[in-house]
């Protein structure tokens, strides 16, 4: 079936099966690797990306239903060169070991801020129960989301 | 890879579109809502519709709304929706109490009320919180709409009275004064389904119970409707001596079996005492609105 949708601001359109997951048209057939597939069960948020700017785990979804949707992956938060405040955040808190779990964390985080732009510790960790990260490095990922928040906020204020 | 096998796929446009296309497909075709319990189960080969029928972009299905002395939950309303709403937190907040344990929030943002209704899981925490508050269901077919009880709707694991070419719209709230309600759940982990749950509700009247809703997840082969402790705590003034009768009525009328997340014994302590703190909360609740 003819599937079109908006991924990152372009319109793609392909003709997929039904069945396919949203994480393999994304990484198969668009090519954006940025995404990744981990537990596929729902389980573990690698897959995470937004659609409609809600996150979502893109392995419980099928490519199908998103049709005419905006999905937007990780590889859309760094802008010209400039990095999104949130990947800024896990570099400089070192927020990652192994980065696999790190594209999911960044497009939940990056939806919590768009959200909520001063989120508590608390708050912060209840948006991340969905997302496993096997180094266990969560208090980095916490610290790198707060990071995250001052820097906005700061900014917000100069502008 | 986990992939379903393969499917005809169809977007519905409205609820009649569905119930014609239900009934012009035959038994396997299937309602796909959020997807959360069943692309799961088609990965794994335990659903496999030949038909899918996605209802996600019928948002006359999404609502949570107070109307004719009642509240009405659309089926395809999303946990997030339910957890966010005030009308459920302020007349029934057991809902809050069980969706903020739910799955974990992305998830939350896709699975729906009626999905989770209809996938009848003994383990999922909705059906509990609708037993305990005595919801009704709306059920429309092509003869139009029925509803029933929470009772009559869940008629074995996995299957519920929602006939073929048939789907569930609505959930239906009674709102009665000096409510109260809870809802607890232990879990092996953040995000896990329950070890057990245990879902409360009481209707108080010049400070004794009228009428009271218990049920629990987890420890059945399907949702525990608590019929004996109901009836226990009908006309009584609530004390610590009648929760631990009504917490000894629960740990006995469960049937959990054992399984990685405990042992029967355990589970049956572990929902007579959730029974206990979730009649404890829903009381105090409850008295707090009466006063």
């Amino acid at each position: 079936m003819q599937v079109s949708m908006t991924v990152n601001g372009t319109q793609v359109s392909h003709d997929v099966e039904p069945r396919m997951l949203l994480v393999h048209y994304i990484r198969e057939t668009l090519g954006l690797t940025g995404t990744h597939w981990g537990c596929d069960t729902s389980n573990c948020g690698a897959c995470v990306v937004q659609v409609d700017g809600q996150p979502v785990k893109s392995c419980t979804m099928l490519a199908a239903m998103c049709a005419g949707h905006e999905v937007r992956t990780v590889e859309s938060l760094e802008v010209d060169g400039q990095l999104d405040p949130i990947q800024q955040g896990f570099h400089e808190l070192h927020a990652l070991q192994c980065g696999f779990c790190t594209p999911g964390m960044l497009m939940t985080t990056r939806a919590l801020l768009d959200e909520n732009p001063d989120p508590t510790d608390h708050e912060i960790r209840v948006a991340i129960s969905g997302a496993i990260c096997r180094c266990t490095g969560y208090k980095n990922i916490v610290s790198a989301v707060r990071w995250a928040a001052d820097h906005e906020a700061a900014a917000k204020q100069e502008a | 890879m986990q992939t379903p096998a393969a499917f005809e796929y169809e977007r519905a446009t409205s609820v009649d579109g569905v119930i014609a296309s239900l009934q012009r497909l035959g038994p396997e075709a299937r309602v796909i809502a959020g997807g959360h319990s069943l692309l799961p189960m088609m990965k794994l080969r335990l659903a496999n519709p030949e038909h899918l029928i996605d209802i996600n972009d019928l948002a006359e299905l999404a609502y949570v709304s107070e109307q004719h002395g009642e509240i009405r939950i659309g089926a395809l309303t999303r946990h997030v929706d339910l957890l966010k709403s005030d009308i459920l937190a302020r007349h029934y907040p057991l809902f809050r109490d069980a969706e903020q344990v739910i799955a974990d929030p992305v998830v939350r943002n896709r699975g729906t009320i009626g999905g989770s209704l209809c996938q009848a899981d003994a383990a999922e925490d909705l059906s509990a919180v609708c037993t305990a508050a005595k919801a009704q269901v709306v059920i429309r077919g092509p003869e139009g709409e029925r509803v029933i009880g929470m009772d009559g709707f869940h008629v074995g694991p996995y299957m519920t009275a929602v006939g073929q070419g048939e789907l569930l719209t609505e959930i239906r709230l009674a709102l009665r004064p000096g409510a109260g309600s809870a809802h607890e759940k232990v879990e092996r982990r953040a995000g896990d389904w329950a070890i057990a749950a245990a879902s409360v509700a009481v209707w108080m009247q010049g400070g004794t119970i009228a009428e009271a809703g218990i049920a629990l997840s987890a420890v059945g082969l399907t949702t525990i409707h608590l019929s004996r402790a109901e009836e226990l705590l009908r006309g009584q003034a609530p004390s610590e001596e009648l929760f631990a009768k009504a917490r000894d009525i629960a740990a006995e009328d469960c049937s959990p079996t054992a399984d990685g997340r405990g042992p029967v014994d355990y589970k049956r302590h572990l929902a007579g005492v959730l029974t206990q703190r979730a009649l404890r909360t829903a009381s105090a609740r409850a008295m707090k609105q009466e006063a």
